[in-house]
Parts: C-alpha cells; structure tokens; sequence
C-alpha cells in the first residue's frame, strides 16, 4: 500500500514536470504554433503504452509457467492500461492531424497500425470476458498476449510498406533524433511521468483484481 | 456478389481481383478454422483429447494439418472459379501463387487453430472468433493481398520478396507460438 501512494506522488511529480516541460519550457513551434505541443502528450503516450504491452506480455509467459494469479493479474492490469494510453495517442494524434494535416483520420501507416493494436488488445479484454472460468480465461488471454506482442512488430512492418504518410520516427532511429534537445528532453520528462502514472495505475488495478478475486472466491 | 460490389468495369475488377480473391478465402478458411474443436467439444470428446499420449503440441500440428489440407482445398477451388467468372488469366502466374497462397493460409490456420480452441468453449464463439483472429492477421492479409497483386501482374520476384519473408517470419512466429502454448489452451 505504501510504496504505491509513492508511487502515486512520484507520478503526479513526474506529470507537473511533463506540463512545465511542454507549456513553460519547451518553445513554441515556428510553423505549428501552440498546438505542436500535443506532441508531449502524443509521443510518450504511445511509448509507455507498447511497453505496458511488453509488460503483459512477460507477465503472460510468468503467468503460464508459474500458474501465480498475481502474474496473471499484471498482465491484465497491464493490457488496460496500456489501453487507454494508446486511446490518448490515437485521440491526441487525431486532434493534433486536423490543424495541421486538415483531417481527424486518414489511413496512414502508422495511425492504421496503432488502431489495429489497439484492436487486438481490444480482442483480449473481449475473450477474458466471455469466458466464465477465472482460471481458464487467464491461461486463454495470456496465449493471445503472448502472440500479440511480437505480433505488434509484423503489423508495423507490413502496414509501412504498405503505405505511409505520417512522419517517420524522429527519435527512436539510427543516428540519434534530429530534432532540437530541448524538445526531445520534453518528450522524455514526459515519458517519466506518464510511465509512472502507468506504473501507479497497473499497481492499484492489481490489487483492485485482487480484492475482486477474493470477494468471488 | 463481388461482381455486383465493385461493378463490370474490368480495370477495376483487375485492381480489386487479389484483394477479392482473399477474402474470399478468409471468408471460407474462417467456416472451416471456427468449427476445428467444435466436435470434441459438442460430444465431449475434449478429456479424449486430454488423455491421448505423447505431446500436446502433436494435437495442435494434426489440428492445424487437417485445416490446411481443408482450407487449401477450397482455396483451390475458389481459384479455379474467380479464373472462369473474372476470366483472368491465373496459369502463368501459377507457381509463385502457390507459394503465396500455402504462406498466407498457414499463417492464418496456424493463430486460427490455437484462437478456434481457446473459442470452442465460449457461449458468444461465431462472433468472438472473428474478432479475436482478424486484427491479428492484418500483416498476414497485407501481405498476402500485396504478394498476389504482384504476381498475378507478372511483376519479378525481387518486387514482392520482402512480402515473402515477412510471410515467412510471421508463419514461423505464429507456428513456435501455438507449439509452445497450445497445452496450456487444451487443459479443461
């Protein structure tokens, strides 16, 4: 209990230095104006959440092999808040593509595969669902978490070459990131924060699981 | 009916025809893949299968043979009736189809078989199915729908080569996958 009400102030630290990394220091974008600064929120979003994926998945793998329910339960905990933050990077994204690009939604590369992802994750939430037997349903979704995470990988490649119009990755490439630091350094406050504040939040939907867990048993 | 959706234009129908074409064939393969445990499941056969000696994953690869031989089947068939209704042309292009074609159908019967096992059992299954296995399979279709644009306009092998590897990658990725974890699919 303790160590996640730290966990819980570290994150709010964390998210106050991402808000003053991205309106108090990072500057303000020659062509884009203010709203470049969706970015903050856009890029490390989608970081965290990939990661809150590769989380569910090992859990998965420490889940059928060890039969723990805690296991279990991270990766649970894990696929749903992975979730979200990928719902904030797709709503994010879709806010920031209408000023600048002039549409919500188009079909490009990497808004096609985030959507797919988020779709397969979807899939895991729905089968954990239908099926009624606690035990079975964990064995069942960590197959399927353990097939999507490598998966996520095939659905980037295939659907880059299948068409792109988003900008290519700027910083996670060969020959370090092309733009300024101080940007990148805003991004990357950011990522702190907003994987605490994931961290926190899988921390308390593991033990909400589990108290839920208790009271059916 | 695909006719009737993308009209008699013939340039069209030649751009749409391997995109048709494979749904085509996911429409048939996901008949044949959603019903694979369903007997052993409606007879209670599931114990059956349980205490059969020898590795589990020998189940999972005779599953997955029998929905490839299935799925091929009727793949071939489909062929043979797209050549005779879109009148194209399909026998030049015919081995490097085939290649595309046995790729893309073990990458989908090999998720499809591990998925139809975990779904057997589930009350809502014809509408969990689908949902379950397609968004997976989204590199596999590309893919697959890429590579037989390009063969069937006769383009060289170089041009689709990356199409075929990552084919490959995924077909073993998917096969590894449903080896190592379908014992834990099979318990009751």
């Amino acid at each position: 209990m303790k160590a996640q009400g730290v966990l819980g102030w570290l994150a709010l630290v964390g998210l106050v230095a991402g808000v003053v990394m991205a309106f108090g220091i990072a500057p303000r974008e020659l062509t884009q104006g203010n709203v470049q600064r969706i970015m903050y929120i856009h890029v490390p979003a989608v970081w965290v959440a990939y990661l809150a994926f590769l989380l569910a998945c090992g859990a998965s793998v420490g889940s059928l092999l060890t039969r723990h329910p805690r296991a279990d339960e991270v990766a649970h905990a894990a696929v749903e808040v992975g979730l979200v933050f990928l719902g904030l990077n797709i709503a994010s994204g879709s806010i920031w593509g209408k000023p600048t690009w002039g549409t919500w939604w188009t079909w490009d590369a990497r808004i096609t595969s985030v959507s797919i992802v988020f779709l397969i994750y979807l899939g895991y939430l729905l089968l954990r669902r239908a099926v009624d037997e606690p035990e079975r349903a964990a064995r069942y979704a960590a197959v399927v978490a353990i097939i999507a995470a490598p998966n996520i990988y095939l659905v980037h490649q295939s659907v880059n070459w299948w068409r792109a119009l988003h900008q290519p990755a700027s910083l996670l490439k060969a020959g370090g990131p092309t733009m300024p630091a101080i940007l990148w350094l805003g991004i990357l406050v950011n990522f702190v924060g907003f994987g605490l504040l994931a961290a926190y939040f899988v921390a308390r939907r593991v033990s909400l699981l589990h108290r839920e867990a208790q009271v059916a048993a | 009916m695909f006719q009737f959706a993308v009209g008699p234009d013939r340039e069209r129908l030649a751009g749409t025809l391997p995109g048709l074409l494979w749904v085509g064939f996911v429409l048939s393969g996901l008949l044949a893949l959603g019903r694979t445990f369903v007997i052993e499941r409606e007879n209670d056969c599931w114990e059956a299968l349980l205490m059969a000696p020898g590795d589990k994953s020998a189940i999972y690869v005779g599953k997955l043979a029998g929905n490839l031989l299935v799925m091929l089947t009727t793949e071939v068939l489909l062929l043979i009736l797209f050549a005779i209704f879109f009148n194209v042309d399909v026998s030049a292009a015919l081995p490097p189809l085939a290649v595309v074609v046995v790729l893309g159908t073990l990458g989908l019967a090999s998720v499809g078989t591990l998925f139809a096992a975990m779904t057997a059992s589930v009350r809502t299954r014809e509408v969990l199915f689908p949902v379950l296995l397609l968004p997976v399979q989204v590199p596999v279709l590309l893919a697959t729908v890429k590579a037989t644009e390009a063969v069937l306009a006769a383009e060289p092998l170089a041009a689709y080569t990356h199409w075929l590897q990552l084919l490959a990658a995924a077909d073993v990725i998917y096969l590894v996958a449903g080896i190592l974890t379908f014992e834990f699919v099979l318990e009751p």
